[in-house]
């Protein structure tokens, strides 16, 4: 998968190969002319481009509209996401792709002039149910964010924040466990054995993001929203994260945002590509990056690596 | 010339200089498009000239007015007859007030003969002439320093560094004027307290529990001994900011953890100017509702459940300053809680707390810093509050700890002391001083005590 996909950056490097590659998309049928990245006239039609379904779904959207106020921040996106994958969303900035993610464990919530419409399932039952309590919901899906955000609290105590306000542990040798073992998941364990007491600011940011996983995952989630997890990282850090990734999706389904190609490449198995709010393009990461079927998918994944 | 006069003529000149020292840089480098040959941008070569053309006349100007008076009053004693120049110091000053009086057509105490007239001339005269001299030398120095720093107008001159040299010198001026009229007000107020203590021993002003410090003016006068325990004002003061605090912290933190976090844009929009509106309102105000709504509505609430309540209790004045109080700690609060950054809210939500769990375990643990420092100054405040107390609370020196009886504070008894009309050596003008100064100490222990709290369980979030 990651070969492959850097052999498409390699092609795209080519100006040949991308003007081919243009000029054959540009015969295809669209209903609407929307500015690319670059302020060119690109047709944008309304259905997505590729495969929204996926074989063993968890998570589905059906229709999802978000409005903030006026402003149309997402327009009619349809997308499963399946149980252990991992679904890596990207698109330029404005896109849509953080509110999507967003309205995904209902953090929309807090924002007073945003409106959600449409139908979101998890495991079958709708998120946006009047009587399910958003702090269940939440529970079951975790969220990471763009910014280190640990607690000012001491290492042990942001792990074990989570357990505690839901009750996971009946006694404190079970929340021991629970710590010791959302440390070690998240790869954070051996560096902070012995200073559990300190606070998580004192961690390096790259350690703040894995005790921020750890938090996460120490509620004992179904699904892991990530919102540009890497961004405020060093390439070290990084793949450190990229590697936790690969090991969380043996148990849990994993949302990434991200502006990196090579990120989204890399740790993916399927890729969605926002656009001013219409979701363009979704299929497998391999497909996508090695013949991306739509013009702006194609602009985009093209114009970052080449 | 008259000083305002001279100093609106600086102005002027200062303004002309500004403009010709900045476009002589630009003639220098031959024309406004080549700016970029310059050092320093053109505007500060236009300071540079407008500096040297007002600092130095200033400060001529305000050395003359300090040594100006002394020098005159001498130079006029001087041509005073010598049998008038040996008068003793007193009655050697009484006539040079004189003399002022009768050169500005004030009224004069003495009758008026030729020498008096004479030297009443004199100093009209010297004064018009120290005037005039200073017009010139002022106004040339002026025109001297500007033209000095026109001329060493240069591409390389760096003005912009010069400039802001100066300027650094205006803030820290500007900012130890705070610090050394602390230090001013401390070192008075510490000098009248050892007077007082000369009179009164420390320990019996520390220790004792009787406050009347009602002295003698003569000696044959009856029952005015005095007596100065300050333990009763303080017990006092203490009574009343605990009963303020009891009703303003909660309240005002429960305000603002509501304005912060729960309330939605439109209410929030509206009550805190509500809440602003109540920090405006003066405290002789709050006095007058606390004397005249709360103290009877106390008394009779408490007399109706069988408490004997003084009309003037230490419960009712305690209630308004905890009311007057409520906006300050809620609008400190409120800051301290916008600060923790939206990462930590989004953090918390997005492991499903509620906004409860939120508000407690997070929010509120990080903003603790800033709550204690906004309680602690609602402390200082409450303990400094005066107009309400006098009003409400009384003057009887009780010590108690009965919430329904009359007590007084620190500062309703500074009030006191200082509005009598006692000669001001006599130890219960004194003792005002001594108050001061332990009010005064009381506040810094609180503050250094709070301080120490805030470091050690500050959790710190960046």
């Amino acid at each position: 998968m990651v070969v492959a996909s850097r052999k498409a950056a390699y092609h795209h490097k080519d100006g040949e190969m991308t003007e081919t590659l243009v000029k054959k998309n540009m015969s295809a049928s669209r209903t609407s002319a929307v500015p690319n990245y670059r302020g060119q006239q690109v047709e944008l039609g309304r259905e997505t481009v590729g495969n929204v379904r996926c074989a063993n779904p968890f998570m589905v959207a059906e229709n999802v509209n978000v409005f903030y106020g006026d402003n149309h921040a997402i327009k009619d996106v349809t997308l499963e996401i399946g149980k252990k994958e991992v679904i890596a969303l990207i698109g330029p900035s404005g896109c849509g792709k953080s509110t999507f993610l967003r309205c995904l464990n209902r953090m929309n919530d807090s924002i007073e002039s945003a409106r959600v419409t449409g139908n979101i399932s998890l495991d079958g039952g709708d998120i946006y149910d009047k009587t399910l309590d958003p702090v269940v919901l939440r529970a079951r899906v975790g969220m990471v964010f763009q910014k280190p955000n640990p607690f000012p609290k001491s290492i042990y105590d942001n792990v074990a924040y989570g357990p505690r306000i839901h009750g996971l542990a009946g006694d404190r040798a079970e929340l021991d466990d629970i710590v010791h073992r959302s440390l070690e998941r998240a790869g954070l364990l051996k560096e902070v054995k012995d200073r559990l007491d300190d606070p998580g600011t004192s961690l390096s940011g790259g350690q703040q993001q894995r005790l921020c996983i750890a938090r996460t995952i120490a509620v004992n989630p179904e699904v892991i929203l990530m919102d540009e997890p890497c961004s405020a990282l060093d390439p070290i850090a990084t793949a450190r994260i990229e590697d936790l990734m690969d090991e969380l999706c043996e148990d849990y389904a994993i949302v990434i945002v991200t502006h990196s190609m090579q990120q989204a490449a890399r740790v993916s198995r399927r890729v969605a590509y926002f656009h001013l709010g219409y979701l363009v393009e979704v299929d497998d990461t391999d497909k996508v990056f090695t013949n991306p079927h739509h013009k702006l998918t194609e602009d985009y994944i093209t114009g970052r690596i080449g | 010339m008259h000083s305002t006069t001279l100093i609106l003529l600086m102005g002027f000149m200062s303004i002309a200089a500004f403009y010709l020292g900045r476009s002589r840089s630009l003639a220098v480098v031959g024309g406004p498009g080549r700016g970029k040959g310059l050092h320093s941008l053109p505007g500060y070569h236009g300071y540079f000239v407008s500096i040297w053309c007002v600092l130095p006349p200033l400060a001529l100007l305000s050395g003359w007015m300090l040594v100006e008076p002394g020098i005159i009053t001498a130079m006029v004693v001087k041509s005073l007859p010598a049998s008038q120049q040996e008068l003793p110091a007193g009655e050697l000053n009484l006539l040079i007030n004189n003399i002022r009086n009768l050169a500005t057509g004030d009224v004069v105490s003495a009758a008026i003969n030729a020498d008096f007239q004479r030297a009443a001339d004199l100093y009209n005269e010297y004064n018009a002439t120290s005037r005039r001299l200073l017009s010139v030398l002022v106004l040339g120095l002026a025109a001297l320093g500007g033209a000095l720093a026109w001329r060493r107008i240069h591409p390389d001159l760096r003005a912009r560094n010069k400039v802001e040299t100066v300027i650094r010198w205006a803030l820290i001026v500007a900012s130890s004027i705070a610090v050394f009229t602390t230090i001013g007000i401390v070192l008075s107020v510490l000098f009248e307290a050892i007077v007082f203590f000369q009179k009164v021993p420390v320990s019996e002003f520390l220790f004792g529990t009787t406050w009347s410090p009602q002295t003698a003016i003569r000696a044959d006068q009856v029952g005015s001994s005095g007596s100065f325990g300050a333990v009763p004002l303080f017990a006092g003061t203490m009574l009343i900011t605990a009963i303020a605090m009891i009703v303003a912290v909660p309240v005002g933190l429960m305000t603002a953890i509501f304005l912060a976090e729960y309330s939605s844009a439109r209410v929030r929009g509206i009550a805190k100017p509500l809440l602003e509106i109540l920090a405006g309102i003066p405290t002789v105000v709050y006095g007058f509702f606390a004397a005249l709504t709360v103290a009877p509505w106390v008394r009779r609430v408490g007399e109706s459940a069988g408490f004997e309540v003084a009309s003037e209790s230490a419960l009712a004045a305690g209630l308004v300053m905890g009311i007057m109080i409520i906006p300050l700690v809620s609008s400190l609060t409120d800051d301290a809680i916008n600060a923790v950054p939206s990462a930590m809210r989004d953090g918390a939500l997005g492991l499903g707390s509620t906004r409860s769990e939120t508000m407690t375990k997070v929010i509120l643990p990080a903003a603790l810093p800033g709550i204690v420092g906004g309680i602690l100054l609602a402390v200082s405040r409450a303990i400094g509050e005066t107009m309400i107390v006098v009003m409400a609370a009384g003057l009887a020196a009780n010590l108690t700890a009965n919430p329904f009886s009359a007590v007084t504070t620190v500062t309703v008894q500074i009030v006191t002391l200082l509005v009598g009309d006692q000669e001001f050596d006599s130890a219960k003008t004194l003792a005002a001083f001594a108050l001061g100064l332990m009010l005064f100490i009381v506040t810094l222990i609180l503050n250094i005590i709070g301080l120490y709290t805030v470091r050690k369980y500050r959790e710190q979030y960046e």
